[in-house]
């Protein structure tokens, strides 16, 4: 009993450190030859908060997100859980290749473990997710690889026809640009939970095939992002 | 021995004295019982995070980090091509016994996408100082892929502490990627699993390609665009419960 009390305490003390070194900047880099960022969430939150789970139904709010790259109900969700967030620190798109970095003071706050999201254009509901790492107290820089994950919600049929809307099939946007007159990629997906996205499958033909994708251009490997954290 | 057992009944004795207990039996010779030996437990979760390759049943090796389940560019053993071809995990599993394994276990069955398995380790202390850990299963809608972690480092690991792997797809390189009808075990095709003939190209392991589907041009491959995969395939958390 001693020994269990003992380290309760040490776990509290150990929280209530975290909370002091908690001055930190967020680097996102966009790695990928072809595909855009939409508006980034970067999120400090508590231990037990997750913004997704591999193997759980997407939430309406992450569906918002990966499907029409919409944060507004994940900065509501996550708000109401006292969170400390960044919101779209790029203003706008975030390019491939490019990068742009993110303040974030957790002071005060019960907020250990930090989250990024955002969604891959073009795609139907391909989202670059960052999930729950704890954010590191000693002053330093520190490196993560990001993977893509596939909301589960909707088919990649990979037509660019505006559908950014939750439950709407297609891809909202190509900002690089993209083909036209796909028939169709494929159905719905075999896992309908969130999982490793299968990358995209695009085709060669810009004015017909399946899909309204240029397999030269819009596909990917993981990591497709790179976050560096950088403990002041 | 003889004189450390008395020892042993001599500090009971004196401890019974000094608890100053009333019970009516406190005089009585205590009998020495061996304490029980204390194992350190481990939790082990995998999860499926493709699209549509079904998992083999996962085969698990506790072992002291000096025996690889394979090793990049080298030949796969038999117990590997077995299990990478066709999913059945027994050979791997024995290999690892003959080497010395702490424990080898495996999953009741195979592990659909989204879907996870819980495994448990239990060894002695004595073990748990160079405890790793190394696991396989087979992506079964493939010819002969395969994911792994092999020889993870798990022995620093505290009571409560935990961590996270992402495991990648490897290739055994015992087998051609024909995607062709027959050739592939899962339940995209049911066809054929294990088969001795080492036909792949060089007969040795690397990472996977990735599978193609008719859909990205090979015409002869019976899977679909549903069934390609990028990395991480798998994901495995270890938990030190004891």
């Amino acid at each position: 009993m001693f020994i269990k009390r003992y380290s309760l305490v040490l776990s509290a003390l150990m929280i209530a450190s975290m909370s002091h070194a908690a001055d930190f900047t967020v680097r996102v880099t966009n790695l990928t030859n072809g595909i855009y960022f939409t508006p980034l969430l970067v999120a400090a939150h508590a231990d037990d908060a997750r913004v997704f789970t591999s193997g759980q139904a997407a939430s309406a709010s992450l569906q918002a997100m990966a499907e029409g790259g919409d944060i507004a109900g994940l900065v509501a969700d996550l708000t109401g859980l006292n969170a400390t967030l960044a919101e779209n620190p790029a203003g706008g798109l975030l390019a491939p290749t490019e990068n742009t970095t993110a303040n974030l003071n957790t002071d005060g706050t019960n907020n250990v473990r930090l989250s990024v999201v955002a969604m891959l254009l073009p795609t139907n509901d391909a989202f670059l997710g960052l999930n729950a790492i704890t954010i590191p107290t000693d002053a330093g820089t520190y490196t993560y690889n990001v993977n893509a994950y596939d909301a589960g919600t909707e088919a990649n049929d990979e037509i660019v026809n505006g559908g950014g809307a939750p439950g709407v099939l297609g891809i909202p946007a190509a900002p690089g640009g993209s083909g036209t007159g796909g028939t169709g990629a494929a159905g719905p997906d075999n896992n309908t939970t969130v999982h490793i996205h299968r990358n995209t499958l695009g085709d060669t033909d810009p004015v017909g095939g399946v899909s309204d994708l240029d397999a030269r251009v819009h596909r990917w490997l993981n990591p497709v992002a790179r976050v560096t954290v950088t403990v002041n | 021995m003889q004189i450390y057992k008395s020892t042993i009944v001599l500090l009971l004795g004196f401890g019974l004295v000094s608890c100053g207990g009333g019970g009516s039996g406190s005089g009585r010779a205590t009998p020495v019982v061996a304490p029980p030996v204390q194992m350190s437990e481990f939790q082990i979760t995998v999860t499926n995070l493709t699209n549509a390759q079904p998992l083999s049943p996962v085969a698990l090796i506790a072992h002291d980090g000096t025996q690889r389940i394979f090793s990049l560019g080298e030949a796969a053993t038999i117990g590997l091509e077995e299990l990478a071809e066709g999913g059945d995990n027994t050979t791997l599993l024995a290999e690892g016994d003959a080497n010395g394994a702490f424990q080898t276990s495996s999953s009741g069955g195979p592990v659909g996408p989204s879907e996870s398995t819980q495994m448990t380790v239990a060894v002695t202390e004595a073990a748990r100082a160079s405890l790793h850990f190394s696991i396989a299963t087979m992506l079964v809608n493939t010819n002969d892929a395969f994911t792994a972690a092999n020889a993870t480092d798990v022995s620093g690991l505290g009571i409560g502490g935990s961590m996270t792997l992402r495991l990648i797809a490897y290739d055994a390189g015992t087998e051609a990627d024909s995607e062709a009808a027959g050739s592939i075990p899962g339940p995209a095709v049911g066809g054929e699993g294990f088969n001795v003939d080492r036909d792949d190209e060089a007969d040795r392991v690397s990472m996977h390609p990735g599978v193609l589907s008719a859909m990205d041009g090979l015409a002869t491959s019976v899977l679909s665009d549903q069934h390609r995969f990028d990395n991480p395939v798998v994901q495995v958390s270890i938990t030190r419960v004891n």
